[in-house]
């Protein structure tokens, strides 16, 4: 349990977004156009979170179908930005692979055929400063 | 020496959960002064009071501490109890032991301690009260609503019914507000003008009720029972006894003809000529010229209305003239409009004619309307197949950024109305609503919104739209989710409807700076207690009325209205209000004349008086300053602005607050 709370405060610090501030009002599924490959739609990441499935959500396909086109980020009236939060389990799992950070002259090496793209694009987002 | 009894009331658990109360009884039993001390699970009710008044009587008491809520709450009932026993009622204080102790503290032992060390400084000031006498100021029987929609009608009404003079100040031309330009009205659909213009000609006829409309406030001086108010009185360019109404300047300006001039009350829809009238059924039936945009103001050259006029009415000499009327109460009902949508531009209001908000949906629908009460699209004037109606836009939102924070309340309501009387018109409509919750409290209004879904088959979708695209065809892409059917939606309408977040009157926020009264952080007023002061401002003598104090729906507002009306007339029906007598008083003989105190009075209660004084055997004419104790509330600005220390505030002095420091960190 102490795990799980630990893994959901570390979603909370990556992204810096308040799962609990979610209202449940889909903008973010409208807006997604990754919806139909997802199997935990954008709406449903807070509530993953808050519930302690880190696990579910850091394994589902969801995860890795996010584009990081960043419209939910935009739009959540909310500010709860369902991308960032998918984002952070994304790099739970990165973290546990590789390390913590990400160093721009690290990546050559890392580019492999295995790492999903979009990881790449929210990582450059993340760390272009 | 006094003679003080201390009461310390539980209040329930709310203090006593926190604060030991047995053990300030016993700590503070021996401060001096001190003869009594007790402590009661509710000092507040009529067996504390009773316990209070045995001890005034028994003890001889000549002072009170009551260690209870904030003197907000009940400084008043324990001064009516020590009053009811035969003591003076400023010979009380309360020591806040529940919101400024109880409430904000965990650790009981703390709270404990902080209790005592507040008991101890009211009883170290007790100890200095002397015995005050209340004033007498005259009230101005005559009262100001600010806005004349619904609101301000409404209570303009009941106040003159109960035989009061009452002055209505609205901006606009014509008085009626919002619901002039809505259709019809939820749970009941009677016609909004059928309902609202009777009213207003009630309102226009009633001796009782003063109209001013095309005026501003300007300015507002003095306090409850005796306001002064500027009113700026617009210069309407029209002879108001002279013009009939007969609506032939606005035929004939050259400018409605050319359409440039967007119509306010058709929400642009249409478009209006420079001298008009916002509505048929304005009231007052008189135009006014719109000088920014009128021909001959720009030029010099035109001047068709004034020739036409049959009977000279219009008159380009016109001034804005400033009236100062005397009140003894002031009603907001300064209303509402709906937020600016530039921030949106995933639903592409900007961007396409056939994205509308409800309001202009109201005035398409509004058989006095643009379409003539045909519903079109404005791009192509084509009856609209398909609409989708997007709620909570700017509502529900984390951020100022985003939007408003709160429900606008009325949406839900309104779009159940908007659907179903599309449907009643046109049945092969298609009607979508895409909610994020359908919120309908209210007497048979949840019955309105089923009958929605269950009579007309209006779709309610859950899942908020994300983004509106115009297509080259003309028709509106809508992409959204069914969030509970688990389905990404992209639907093709013709015109989609947007429930924009309701924001107070953007004018309020200058009003209510005039009026010292309060606001809160999205601009609506803030009453003086939520539950038991409602339409009453924390600052006496001023009232709120309708959307002003929040979102509200009509049939809300009326009662609002009904309730701050009953107020003011509780107010102007006194002949006399008791003043409050910890005013400010200069000791002459420290006096220098300096005049910071009157620098800084809000009041302007300060003047300056020469006076002989005697100073070592030499007469001699010193300026001093003097108090005008009815201008006087109190605040102790000068007492603190006062370089010789000649300032004192009665009940407040100055030796008083520094005792009560020395108490405290004794």
């Amino acid at each position: 349990m102490a795990n799980v709370e630990k893994q959901v405060q570390l979603i909370k610090d990556i992204s810096g977004s308040d799962p609990y501030k979610c209202m449940r009002c889909g903008k973010c599924s409208a807006s997604c156009p990754s919806y139909n490959e997802m199997d935990i739609k954008p709406h449903q990441f807070a509530s993953y979170i808050i519930r302690g499935d880190i696990d579910e959500l850091v394994e589902s396909k969801a995860a890795w179908k996010c584009l990081s086109c960043f419209a939910c980020i935009e739009r959540c009236p909310r500010d709860v930005q369902p991308g960032k939060l998918v984002d952070a389990a994304r790099q739970i799992v990165e973290r546990q692979r590789e390390g913590d950070y990400l160093q721009p002259d690290e990546i050559p090496a890392l580019l492999d055929p295995e790492t999903p793209q979009q990881l790449l694009v929210s990582a450059f987002r993340r760390y272009r400063r | 020496m006094q003679k003080i009894g201390v009461f310390v009331c539980h209040c329930g658990t709310n203090i006593a959960a926190t604060v030991d109360v047995k053990k300030v009884v016993e700590l503070v039993r021996y401060e001096p002064g001190v003869v009594f001390a007790d402590d009661y699970m509710y000092m507040c009710s009529e067996a504390g009071q009773e316990k209070i008044i045995e001890a005034i009587k028994e003890y001889g008491l000549t002072g009170l501490v009551i260690c209870s809520c904030s003197p907000r709450m009940h400084e008043k009932t324990f001064r009516a109890c020590a009053e009811k026993a035969g003591l003076n009622p400023y010979m009380v204080e309360v020591a806040n032991i529940r919101e400024q102790c109880s409430w904000i503290h965990k650790d009981r032992e703390e709270a404990t301690k902080k209790a005592v060390i507040l008991a101890r400084a009211a009883i170290a000031k007790v100890n200095l009260n002397t015995p005050l006498k209340e004033g007498e100021s005259p009230v101005t029987k005559r009262a100001l609503v600010i806005g004349g929609g619904i609101a301000g009608i409404q209570t303009a009404l009941d106040i003159a019914d109960a035989g009061y003079q009452v002055d209505i100040v609205e901006k606009e031309p014509s008085i009626g507000g919002r619901m002039s330009q809505f259709d019809k009205t939820f749970p009941t659909l009677d016609c909004a003008s059928c309902i609202l213009t009777p009213k207003m000609v009630e309102v226009n006829q009633h001796p009782n009720i003063t109209l001013y409309t095309y005026s501003e406030v300007e300015k507002v001086s003095g306090y409850v029972g005796n306001f002064d108010v500027d009113i700026r009185k617009k210069a309407r360019s029209v002879d108001f006894d002279k013009c009939t109404g007969c609506g032939e300047c606005s035929t004939k300006c050259p400018l409605g003809k050319i359409g440039k001039i967007p119509s306010e009350f058709d929400r642009g829809l249409k478009n209006r000529p420079a001298i008009y009238m916002p509505f048929a059924q304005a009231v007052p039936a008189v135009p006014v010229i719109d000088r920014e945009n009128c021909t001959y103001f720009k030029t010099g050259k035109c001047g068709v209305c004034a020739k036409i006029c049959p009977s000279k009415a219009v008159d380009y000499e016109q001034k804005d003239e400033i009236v100062t009327v005397k009140y003894g109460a002031i009603v907001v009902a300064t209303g509402f409009d709906i937020i600016n949508l530039d921030k949106f531009g995933e639903y592409a209001y900007n961007e396409s004619p056939d994205v509308i908000t409800s309001i202009e949906l109201e005035r398409l629908m509004n058989a006095a309307g643009p379409t003539g009460g045909h519903l079109e699209r404005m791009s192509d004037h084509k009856q609209p197949k398909d609409i989708v109606f997007i709620q909570c836009v700017g509502s529900r939102c984390d951020s100022e950024e985003k939007g408003k924070p709160y429900c606008s309340k009325v949406c839900c309501m309104y779009t159940a109305k908007h659907a179903m009387l599309i449907k009643d018109h046109w049945p092969d409509t298609n009607i979508t609503v895409f909610y994020i919750d359908v919120r309908t409290p209210g007497k048979n209004f949840d019955e309105f919104y089923r009958r929605a879904v269950e009579q007309y088959h209006v779709n309610y979708i859950k899942g908020q739209v994300g983004k509106v695209k115009p297509q080259p065809d003309g028709s509106l892409m809508v992409q959204a989710a069914d969030l509970l059917d688990g389905k990404q939606i992209n639907m093709k309408a013709d015109m989609v409807v947007l429930a924009a977040a309701v924001e107070p009157n953007p004018g309020v926020r200058k009003i209510a700076t005039m009026l010292t009264a309060s606001i809160d952080n999205n601009n609506f007023l803030t009453e003086a207690h939520a539950k038991l002061r409602p339409v009453e401002s924390p600052t006496a003598g001023i009232f709120l009325s309708g959307m002003a104090q929040g979102p509200k729906d009509i049939p809300e507002t009326v009662s609002q209205a009904g309730a701050a009306a009953v107020k003011v007339i509780g107010l102007l029906a006194k002949d006399k209000l008791k003043t409050n007598p910890c005013t400010a008083q200069c000791d002459t003989l420290l006096c220098n004349g300096c005049s910071t105190c009157a620098n800084v009075c809000p009041y302007g209660a300060i003047t300056y008086d020469d006076v002989q004084v005697m100073d070592h055997g030499l007469r001699e004419t010193r300026r001093v300053a003097q108090v005008n104790l009815a201008l006087c509330q109190g605040c102790g600005a000068c007492t603190s602005a006062c370089p010789s220390g000649a300032m004192d505030l009665q009940g407040f002095s100055n030796r008083q607050i520094t005792t009560e420091v020395d108490a405290i960190c004794r």
